[in-house]
């Protein structure tokens, strides 16, 4: 057991924890927050996606001791207030249905949109589906989820 | 902005979703909660000989570990397909012994032998790899086309050569009749391959046993928590009806294989009991793979004659079905009634002859997945025509043109009434949209680049909103088809829908609102759709086949013209008007052609305070109803696929997709092209991707995304949906379904536009970039040679 | 997952202290393979001693040609970062297509390298760079350091701290994904060095990365795919599974090795 202290959505927060305790496991069952999934075992499917510092990771393959400190962003944290641009976009855009991978799909979208400004590089069509790579949906065939995010992008950059 | 029938309203639904709040069943905490995980076989065919969990029980934190003897003994009973499929020498089907728990003898890799209830899921699935299972290794199989061969190794003792049926349809010597009058016949072996479902949840189930009531509840991601009671009640054994609670909450995508209830479910229920404490299980994607139920794995050969003028005269199909381990819930009727009956397609086809062969191997169950039958029938017909016209010389759209079916109603030669559609409609707006005439053109670019263009079609019919109860019972189904609603408007005016739909992606919360809008002008935020909860909606037979468009809304319809009926008699008596002249619009309830008017919500206050109702009226604004079809529907569509390969690769980018559906009447249009969006991905994908494949003793090689290809967001284009709807006739709404249009739709598109594209009409699905590059090789290698 | 003792380095020497000391522990970088390795219980080490932390271990320097890159600098660093573009794009596009933007912010080079998956990306970079692998008791030049399927010359406890190679005239990488893990089905990487043409190959060999000097004597002759044009691949020794068979990767090994000549 470790005792372990990060910021969660703005919280500080502490446990004690086995060291094999994944980010994910963490987040879900030790703050019951419930809206960071677990859809595969092999770090591909990206229903875990939360931000780190900042930056996407997978919560399913990073251990919770590792991110001791850390800044840790989540699906309920992400807005401030109503819905961010991203989360208002996928509804707008029927950018979900069953709703499973879509914490870890808006939390790749504003992470993908951040960089791309970063670095100035224009978010397209093509670029939104390669940087989709590591996040897997069953339903919507990633026709709505690639207009939600443009949809998005452009609301995030013009906030 | 209109919320009612026709406009794309955005979801009720979605809020939870984007942020993180939905509900699922893993999402799901107990007080005094356990955790279960199973011991499987790792062997596909073997005696069990000996269960040794002795280690396993002097773990800390192991609280049981329960095996089948244990779960025969308190009487369980067995797994069971619930539709009776009869062979064609009159015999009844042979299922072998389904125990959620093996005793004798294990039948596939994952095949769930005991279960471990433990403090923690760690500690569970750690005691479950310490249980020593004792196992004598059988030979096994998992070929359909092995398995039937004499001297295959015995799956089942009730099934000789692992056959469980040999059924017919159609009409054999007036097919052979066709074929012998052929001008041109055009025969092919055609393998479906077989899939895994993947809904992004994983399955997982929470049992709650109350000993002081002797009451359980389960939690569990399915598609239909009544048909789940219903066979943990009076099929399992697992608890009485009125004594088990099944709440299937959000649920993460189904695509057909939460339908059933599987082993973990009742050995959950029964552990809870024994053991008092509430069970969670939750499956990894690996115990996904090896154990919800696959779909498709057919191996069909089949003939198809044509005259002079290129018109069909007679099809013949022989089909073996690979239906795995065990025969799972609706494994019997995919193959049969869902598949062969659509053999005739969008065409009219004089004689058809269908057989099918289902068969054991030791492989995980096969049920219906998204289409279910459809997508198998639909591949072979959309296959053949196109080799058909490729072998003819004749270009394949008017090789269909030529055998549409054109006018209604068509009695098929196998079962079906098509009671509506416009196919040559359909395919005249597909055409339009993909710009058929500039293909040449594009054709010619894309080999100014080294690249190969190439188009393919795809125009099926497909039967949903399967019914009517009556008929399916005479062809064997166990259970009705018919959805059941009902319609409460509070005292307030707001409206309760409860409806035996279960939404698992498909919108209900948002779609079914949308009816009480359009009938009564009520907003949709003031109307509350309930499902998913036995203990709150009285019945229902779920989410699957498309249904819940024609048989589930219209059901919801039979309850709104009942409350509509008592309104307005209710608004009579209070406007002393005649019940005729009483109209209802934009949320008020108006005597027609006068200022004279009660607001909606005071209609329900004078229903519940019953101060001045009519004569003998009951008090309450409530109605339920139960809805039966009078036939299927049939949803159709022409699909045109256009691919580039590249030579070199094998590899095919989907350049352009089209499809023009006929949906019938559409409730909303964003909803309704989401949901072809995901079929086609689907479809795609079985396409050009996914496979699940088994070595020769029986150990899954794909047992995850390393190995199982998911489409991903780079494979796929986005997508042109046009509509043609012509509106049902057999239902009050006029729907015809949407649900698993572009997963049956979309294979053999993919397909003939590849091989149009590589010149070589020998691929199989999935047309991997190693096989089209095959493929490829074959064509150098012939022109070579010649 | 089993049961696992966590230790944070903060440096390299203390990382192979805590190692030395412990049962059966390993390094973990960024953890993208190792962490999925253990979930599935493929890997049970007694202790994991995390150096992605560790003082000095990561960053990018480009010394004239000389580059450096520390061993936890991650794929996203490395993809990043101008200087090494502007020097070595090969390098940083490669890095830019490993995996996904997730797994890009956490695997490491160093951890890449270490863990030689045959289908990896990296190795076929170090190998056509003439990399020279850095680590904290000596240096090994790439080719010393690769030695069939997931396995190096590194020794118990030695860590990598960094590679280190010199930017090549031109050098391109030519992937072909596999359709389900998107790992390389066929990776290959040309560079044109001082000391002449490289090509290195990764997920199509039986042992793993391996050069391919029949195109490096044909690319010597002529950097440009019509020196590739004649040359055959033989498909024995290459791997084969239900992606693809032995034959197909020798193609995609001619084809991969002629877009990545015709790239640059």
């Amino acid at each position: 057991m470790t005792e372990i202290s990060m910021v969660v959505n703005g919280k500080s927060v502490k446990a004690d924890v086995p060291d094999n305790t994944l980010l994910v496991s963490f987040i879900r069952e030790n703050l019951r927050l419930t809206g960071t999934h677990v859809g595969c075992d092999t770090s591909q499917c990206g229903a875990c996606v939360v931000h780190v510092d900042g930056k996407a990771v997978k919560s399913c393959t990073t251990l919770a001791v590792s991110v001791q400190g850390a800044d840790v962003t989540t699906i309920e944290g992400l807005a401030n207030g109503d819905l961010h641009p991203m989360q208002a976009a996928f509804k707008e855009n029927h950018g979900l249905q069953c709703g499973f991978c879509t914490p870890g799909m808006i939390m790749s979208a504003t992470d993908m949109v951040a960089r791309y400004d970063a670095e100035g590089k224009k978010l397209d069509e093509a670029a939104i589906r390669d940087e989709l790579e590591g996040n897997i949906c069953r339903c919507t065939g990633y026709h709505n989820i690639v207009k939600a995010i443009a949809d998005g992008a452009s609301k995030m950059t013009n906030a | 902005m209109s919320e009612g029938i026709g406009a794309s309203v955005r979801r009720k639904e979605d809020k939870r979703f984007i942020t993180g709040k939905g509900k699922y069943t893993d999402d799901i905490k107990q007080e005094n909660q356990a955790y279960a995980a199973f011991v499987r076989s790792s062997h596909a065919h073997a005696i069990v000989k000996n269960i040794d969990a002795s280690e396993a029980e002097a773990m800390d934190g192991v609280v049981a570990v329960l095996n089948g003897h244990q779960l025969t003994a308190d009487g369980i009973g067995n797994i069971i397909a619930g539709w009776a499929i009869t062979s064609k020498d009159g015999s009844a089907m042979n299922m072998g012994a389904w125990s959620a728990l093996c005793t004798e003898k294990v039948r596939y890799v994952g095949d769930a032998i005991a279960i471990v209830i433990a403090d923690t899921q760690e500690i569970a699935r750690n005691a479950a790899e310490t249980v020593m299972v004792e196992f004598d290794i059988l030979p096994a199989v998992v070929s359909p086309e092995k398995t039937l061969e004499s001297g295959s190794p015995q799956i089942h003792e009730n099934a000789p050569n692992n056959q469980i049926y040999d059924w017919e349809i159609g009409d054999e010597a007036a097919t052979d009749a066709g074929l012998a009058s052929a001008t041109h016949i055009t025969e092919m072996e055609i393998v479906n391959n077989r899939l895994a479902p993947n809904p992004m949840e994983p399955r997982a189930a929470i049992a709650i046993y109350d000993d002081a009531e002797e009451h359980y509840t389960l939690y569990t991601t399915s598609q239909n928590p009544h048909v789940a009671r219903l066979l943990l009640s009076a099929f399992y054994s697992v608890a009485p009806e009125h004594k088990l609670r099944v709440i299937a909450p959000d649920v993460g995508g189904g695509f057909g294989s939460k339908i059933y209830v599987y082993p973990e479910e009742i050995a959950c229920l029964w552990a809870s009991m024994k053991t008092g404490r509430s069970v969670k299980w939750t499956s990894d994607r690996s115990e996904a793979f090896l154990t919800d139920a696959h779909g498709r794995d057919h191996v069909t050969k089949a003939k198809m004659g044509f005259d002079a003028n290129g018109k069909i005269v007679g099809f013949k199909v022989d089909t073996i079905a690979n239906i795995g381990a065990y025969m799972s819930l609706f494994s019997s009727v995919t193959p049969t009634y869902l598949y062969a009956t659509l053999l005739s397609g969008q065409y009219d086809m004089p004689a058809i002859h269908g057989n099918v062969r289902a068969v054991y191997t030791n492989t995980a169950p096969v049920d219906a997945y998204r289409g279910a039958g459809r997508p198998e029938a639909t591949y072979l017909v959309e296959r053949m025509m196109d080799t058909a016209a490729l072998e003819m010389g004749v270009d394949p759209a008017e090789l269909r043109r030529k055998n549409f079916i054109q006018s209604f109603p068509y009695q098929t030669q196998v079962i079906m009434n098509y009671d509506s559609g416009d196919f040559p409609g359909c395919m005249d707006k597909a055409q339009a949209a993909a710009d058929i005439a500039g293909f040449a053109a594009r054709k010619a670019s894309s080999a100014s680049r080294g690249k190969l263009r190439g188009i393919g079609y795809s125009s099926f019919i497909e039967a949903c909103g399967i019914a009517p109860s009556a008929a399916v019972g005479s062809l064997g189904c166990g259970v009705g088809l018919w959805e059941s609603a009902e319609v409460r408007v509070n005292p307030v005016g707001t409206i309760e829908i409860l409806t035996g739909s279960h939404s698992h992606g498909q919108s209900h919360e948002t779609t079914f609102a949308q009816l009480a809008n359009d009938r009564f002008g009520v907003p949709i935020d003031s109307v509350q759709i309930v499902h998913g909860d036995t203990d709150k909606v009285q019945f229902g037979m779920g989410t699957y086949g498309s249904r819940s468009g024609p048989v589930g809304m219209n059901a919801i319809v039979k309850a709104l013209d009942k409350v509509e009926a008592k309104v307005k008699k209710i608004a009579a008596h209070v406007l002393e008007a005649s019940e005729d002249d009483i109209v209802i619009e934009a949320g008020e309830v108006k005597i027609a052609g006068t200022d004279k008017k009660m607001a909606w919500h005071e209609v329900g206050l004078a229903a519940y305070t019953a101060h001045n109702l009519p004569e003998g009226m009951e008090p309450g604004l409530k109605e339920g109803a139960f809805y039966d079809p009078i036939n299927f529907s049939f949803p159709s569509a022409t699909l045109i696929c256009e691919v580039e390969v590249d030579p070199e690769t094998g590899v095919t980018d989907i350049v352009q997709f089209t499809t023009a559906d006929d949906f019938g009447v559409i409730i909303n249009p964003m909803v309704v092209e989401g949901q072809v969006h995901g079929g086609l991905a689907q479809g795609i994908g079985q396409a050009m991707l996914e496979n699940v494949v088994y070595d020769d003793s029986g150990q899954l090689l794909t047992g995850s995304y390393m190995d199982y290809a998911m489409p991903r967001a780079d494979d796929l284009p986005s997508f042109t949906i046009e509509h043609n709807n012509v509106p049902s006739p057999s239902n009050p709404l006029g729907l015809k379904g949407c649900g698993e249009a572009g997963a049956i739709g979309a294979p053999p598109a993919v397909i003939n536009a590849i091989c149009n594209a590589i010149g070589n009409n020998n691929l199989s699905m999935p047309a991997t970039p190693s096989k089209v590059w095959a493929a490829l090789q074959e064509v150098s290698a012939q022109q070579a040679a010649e | 997952m089993y049961e696992v003792k966590y230790h944070k380095a903060s440096s390299a020497s203390d990382a192979a202290n805590i190692i030395s000391g412990s049962e059966d522990g390993k390094f973990l970088a960024g953890g993208q393979t190792l962490i999925p390795t253990m979930k599935a219980k493929l890997a049970a080490p007694s202790d994991l001693v995390d150096i992605s932390q560790a003082d000095g271990l990561a960053g990018i320097s480009v010394d004239g040609s000389t580059v450096t890159i520390g061993a936890m600098t991650t794929h996203a660093e490395v993809a990043g970062n101008a200087a090494l573009s502007a020097c070595c794009s090969s390098i940083t596009s490669l890095a830019g297509n490993i995996g996904d933007p997730a797994v890009r912010h956490k695997g490491t080079i160093g951890g890449s390298i270490a863990n030689n998956d045959p289908a990896a990306d990296y190795p076929a970079a170090m190998m056509a760079l003439g990399a020279t692998i850095i680590t904290n008791n000596r240096e090994i030049a790439a080719e010393a350091f690769f030695q069939g399927m997931f396995e190096t010359a590194l020794d118990d406890g030695e860590i990598i701290t960094s590679i280190r190679f010199q930017a090549p005239e031109k050098a391109a990488y030519a992937k072909f994904p596999n359709p389900a893990s998107r790992y390389a089905m066929v990776g290959v990487f040309a560079a044109k060095t001082s000391d002449g043409a490289r090509v290195a190959v990764t997920g199509a060999g039986a042992d793993g990365v391996y050069r391919q000097s029949e195109m490096e004597a044909a690319l010597d002759g002529a950097w440009s795919a019509d020196a590739l044009a004649d040359i055959h691949v033989s498909s024995d020794g290459l791997l084969s599974d239900i992606h693809g068979d032995a034959a197909y990767r020798a193609n995609l090994v001619k084809v991969m090795a002629g877009r990545a000549v015709a790239s640059v």
